[in-house]
């Protein structure tokens, strides 16, 4: 449904050369006083504009779209080329990302060079650099909407398992951190949360179905268990004392508030008030985990996540043993008038003074379960009774139907491709923090509601957008353009950031051809020792971490004598560096060449080939160890580890 | 590939000699050949240093340095008389005889009681905010006081056994080096010989030089000071400090055979060596659950590596130089929980504090009846870091540009403990 409100929404805002049936059509979306004409209005919408599209929203794609939840805009990840509404959607961010320049007397930096740009998109898509061979086949085509071309390349089904395993991998990190299930006696299967990800993203599965189904999830969170659903690792380890970390993380991720101080007191900045907390809190608290030891390894569990009755705390499930029931007349039924007083499930809380409150489910914009069930009876929604009210469902619900949690996964989206969202942090926000550019990050959150919440769209209208466009070399005109100063982004040029440890890995492995040679199941297991060294956990309730991949020394040191890098380094036969070496068709230069774009996505300049022939001469003409030197201090550099 | 560790007796000026003299290929942008002018590597005395024994997760101090035996919160412990003042837990008698050096201060009172916020707000003063990034102590300490230690080849701020928390706006030169306690610095060994490695970094300096000139902003810059510094680590005799290992047997077995133990002995040998600042790491201390009996298990090593620490300082005359800070992000409620644990509180909790000048033996503060309430003067993490700024003679009228341009006073304008200076 929602990929044909999404012209309505934002057309009627800012699209003034929008064409005349569209403007119709939003008109009558504006006045239609129900939901079901607005959907009747937009199904007509799209008509409109799949008449003008070229070829990939058909009609066919429509109904499919409209008739099953389960699936996206794009439904398959081959119908995957860039539609007029997409260039419109990219249009409005220009526009906005624009105006904004204005405002601040700012002017962009250049176009980044097509092998620079062509590098970052792969990093950012697909987690790794582009092969020489990709980056050459790009940077010959004249063709002027090749960029264009390349994204949809890179969305589509030739690429298809490559974005599966690369955003897998990212939301695994944010849902479970990178130390999740990889300590003893975790509840949590990384490779459960994996595997429901993987799948999910295989079906390019809509991200309010995605966030419906982890907040709700029941089941085993191990493959290998019976009821499995991997889906119950994000919050298998987050439920104890309580649910605090449930709490905390699921509004962190999905609304994109940090509220973790308000358990303890008013947030400090802004309008969040302790009592929110609980009452988001108090959603959570029918869900229990139910721990089994695994009978081969007694220092393995195994986590499920169960529903079950909540008598509210501190109260043990309710027995009806009253000697006297009262009943009154209700809507026209005879109902227990205080059936729904005993049911009540409240959780208590305390205040920095001590005194003690009480709460019961109450959303964040204040919609209460008491509200919506009132027709049921007064106190029918704080109900602790499942066969009455599932509240993690209820919430799941009430989530997905929020601005905030567009405004969110935007936000989110948007700082995994410029390194800064429009707050910073990304994750909280609020009346605190305001957005760099508010009106944009409204519409933006609109569109991606109006495009049924489809990941891959909004990463072609971000990736096509001219803020991405750009180089990352500031110059006099933005040079006050610098979030690193406090000041908030404008984007008007590619803000320099380092890979994650994950992308420079999956990097190496496809620079040096050493992932067509390495079985998959063994990859991922040295990916995954590879990568553990990186972690701290701090061994806190709230599963914090920290990562020594962050650029500072015990980084530099595993860049420059560290198992990776030195294998990538391997001169012994077979070994990228010795084809290379060997291979007759390349003159030296060539070879020199190839290392560079390899790693660099660039030529060496003649002072870099006067070094690396001085270096040749100093061996004697060794070339095969030159060429080692080479590979070795080029992905050292700065150039090579940085997004740029 | 053979492999050849780096030679043991090649010094580092060795190494940037050859690199400097080379060829006219070396001109780093960045100066690597700066840190030639620095003498070899004698240590001064009277160096001031500061250590931080980090309680990772939030210590129920109630249970060791402010104890209410006898009432409802008091637990189960008991409390035994020290060499100084106030009485302490019996699970600490090690610590309680020096207890003559350290001073308590029971009357800290602060509002985050969020590990992460916690665990910020009391390693830089502030809490966090999305427009800025602010250091570390460490890394305020070590800013200030590196540039007087020329000689000093490894960082200036070590964290064994966890992450501490960044430098902020001050960039990364001055983040905290994490390492294990166990003494060996994860790929501190190059894989090929010296000549070879040189010829490599040669090439390296004109790679990163060239993508600095091209103004690309700061983690550029950043890279190449990273890279700066870990050059000169790895080519320093000064990596000698990590290695604890090679302390005597009964040294070792002094600061007791565990993690805690072996990073307080590096802290040690990393302040003999000039480090400024050192923090060692002790997690484990988030005690929702049956509290009682996780502080029979963790006490003790506290008891062995703190008690060896400040003896072994004292006898070696580095205590009147180093400042030894003992804290977590925040105390646990006096009121037991149905698991018989101490959730978050952080209204009323203790931290440890001596050497470096500050006057052993006293107690400073105090809670009420069941520990709920401070009712002397509370005190912040600012206050402490004040006090710890007086103890290392660092101004406290210096003031920082923060990265959004707003002046940033050391210690966030927090006040000296008085009581502890004479």
């Amino acid at each position: 449904m929602a990929l044909q409100t999404q012209p309505c929404r934002i057309s009627c805002i800012s699209f003034p050369r929008i064409s005349c049936c569209l403007l119709l059509v939003l008109l009558f979306c504006t006045v239609c006083p129900n939901r079901s004409q607005a959907e009747v209005a937009s199904k007509t919408s799209v008509k409109a504009l799949g008449s003008s599209t070229k070829g990939s929203a058909t009609k066919e794609d429509s109904a499919k779209g409209s008739s099953s939840r389960a699936q996206g805009v794009r439904p398959t990840s081959e119908d995957s080329a860039t539609t007029e509404v997409d260039e419109q959607i990219v249009a409005l961010i220009n526009r906005q990302i624009r105006s904004a320049w204005d405002e601040n007397g700012l002017h962009p930096s250049k176009r980044a060079t097509d092998a620079e740009w062509c590098r970052r998109v792969y990093l950012d898509l697909l987690g790794r650099v582009p092969t020489v061979e990709e980056l050459d086949s790009y940077t010959v085509g004249k063709n002027r909407s090749k960029r264009q071309a390349l994204v949809d390349r890179l969305l589509g089904s030739e690429y298809h398992n490559e974005y599966v395993d690369n955003w897998s991998t990212q939301w695994t990190n944010t849902l479970i951190g990178r130390t999740g299930g990889r300590m003893r006696r975790s509840l949590i299967s990384r490779s459960g949360m994996e595997q429901y990800l993987r799948s999910s993203f295989q079906k390019n599965k809509p991200y309010d179905q995605l966030a419906v189904e982890l907040i709700s999830a029941t089941g085993s969170a191990d493959p290998k268990e019976e009821g499995f659903n991997g889906a119950v690792n994000f919050l298998v380890e987050k439920l104890d004392d309580d649910g605090i970390q449930a709490t905390t993380k699921t509004s962190q991720i999905f609304l994109g508030t940090a509220v973790q101080c308000t358990q303890c007191h008013n947030h400090p900045f802004n309008e969040y008030r302790q009592n929110q907390f609980w009452e988001l809190n108090a959603f959570f608290r029918q869900a229990r985990v139910q721990r089994t030891r695994d009978p081969e390894d007694e220092n393995r569990f195994f986590g499920r996540i169960v529903d079950q009755d909540f008598a509210g705390e501190g109260l043990e499930l309710y027995r009806d043993d009253r000697s006297e029931v009262f009943l009154v007349e209700r809507n026209g039924k005879l109902v227990d008038r205080d059936k729904e007083r005993l049911n009540a499930a409240p959780v208590y809380y305390e205040l920095r003074n001590g005194q003690v409150r009480v709460a019961y489910p109450v959303f964040v914009d204040g919609t209460s379960l008491v509200e919506k069930f009132s027709e049921q009876g007064a106190e029918y929604g704080n109900s602790g009774y499942l066969e009455n009210v599932n509240r993690r469902q209820e919430l799941a619900q009430l989530l997905i139907s929020v601005p905030d949690f567009d405004q969110a996964i935007v936000n989110r989206t948007w700082a995994h491709f410029f390194g800064y969202g429009f707050t910073k942090p990304f994750d909280d926000m609020g009346p605190h923090n305001t957005p760099s550019h508010p009106k944009l990050l409204d519409e933006l959150s609109q569109a991606f509601r109006g495009a049924k919440f489809d990941l891959k769209t909004l990463m072609r209208w971000i990736v096509l957008s001219e803020p991405y466009s750009l180089s990352s070399r500031i110059s006099r005109t933005n040079a006050k353009d610098d979030p690193t100063l406090g000041v908030s982004p404008q984007f008007s040029r590619f803000y320099v950031r380092q890979m994650q440890a994950e992308q420079l890995y999956e990097s190496l492995l496809v620079a040096t051809h050493a992932d067509e040679t390495v079985k998959e199941e063994r990859r991922s297991m040295l990916k995954e020792r590879w990568l553990r060294q990186f972690s701290t956990a701090f061994g806190t309730d709230d599963n914090a971490e920290a990562t020594t991949f962050n650029g500072s020394i015990p980084q530099t040191l595993t860049l420059m004598n560290g198992e990776l890098v030195n294998r990538a380094c391997s001169t012994g036969s077979g070994s990228f560096l010795d084809k290379i070496a060997n291979d007759s068709s390349l003159s030296n230069r060539e070879k020199i060449g190839y290392l560079y774009r390899a790693a660099l996505a660039r030529f060496p300049s003649k002072e870099e080939i006067k070094v690396c022939n001085s270096l040749l001469a100093s061996r004697d003409g060794d070339l095969v160890g030159t060429l080692q030197d080479i590979w070795w201090a080029v992905l050292n550099s700065n150039e090579f580890i940085l997004v740029h | 590939m053979q492999k050849f560790p780096t030679p043991q007796g090649m010094s580092r000026r060795h190494f940037l000699t050859h690199l400097a003299g080379a060829s006219a290929l070396a001109a780093p942008a960045f100066s690597l050949t700066q840190a030639l002018t620095a003498q070899a590597a004698t240590i001064k005395r009277n160096q001031k240093s500061c250590i931080l024994l980090w309680m990772g997760g939030g210590p129920p101090t109630i249970d060791i340095w402010d104890m209410k035996s006898g009432t409802p919160t008091g637990g189960t412990f008991k409390p035994i008389s020290t060499a100084g003042e106030g009485q302490i837990t019996e699970l600490l008698p090690k610590v309680a005889k020096q207890m003559h050096r350290l001073s308590i201060v029971r009357s800290m009172s602060t509002r985050e009681a969020d590990h992460e916020r916690g665990r910020y707000y009391m390693h830089t003063g502030y809490v966090p905010n999305p427009n800025v990034q602010h250091p570390s102590y460490g890394s305020v300490v070590a800013h200030e006081l590196a540039s007087n230690r020329r000689e000093l080849e490894i960082p200036p701020f070590v964290s064994i056994g966890g992450a501490s928390e960044g430098p902020g706006f001050l960039g990364m030169a001055y983040a905290p080096f994490q390492v294990d306690s166990n003494g060996r610095v994860r790929n501190a060994k190059a894989n090929v010989e010296e000549a070879r490695m040189m010829d490599r970094v040669q090439l390296l300096n004109v790679l990163e030089r060239r993508f600095v000139r091209e103004n690309r902003g700061s983690a550029a810059v950043e890279h190449a000071k990273v890279l700066q510094s870990t050059l000169s680590l790895l080519t320093s005799n000064q990596m000698e400090a990590f290695k604890v290992q090679d302390e005597s047997e009964a040294n070792r077995e002094w600061y007791g055979n565990t993690g805690f133990g072996r990073g307080c002995l590096m802290a040690r040998r990393l302040v003999e060596t000039g480090v400024p600042f050192v923090e060692v790491n002790l997690g484990g201390w988030d005690l929702h659950q049956n509290c009682a009996t996780g502080l029979q298990t963790k006490l003790p090593e506290v008891d062995q590596a703190m008690s060896a620490l400040v003896d072994d300082l004292a006898i070696r005359g580095l205590l009147e130089n180093t400042t030894i800070l003992w804290m977590g992000e925040f105390g646990r409620t006096p009121r037991i929980n149905g698991d018989a644990g101490r959730d978050h509180w952080a209204r009323s909790w203790s931290v440890v504090v001596g050497g470096g000048g500050i006057q052993g033996g006293k107690v400073v503060g105090a809670t009420n009846k069941d520990g709920t309430q401070v009712t002397s003067e509370p005190y912040s993490s600012e206050d402490l870091m004040a006090t710890v700024c007086r103890a290392m003679g660092i101004s406290l009228d210096r003031t920082f540009k923060a990265s959004n341009g707003r002046p940033m006073k050391i210690a966030g304008g927090g006040k000296v403990i008085s009581e502890l200076f004479g």
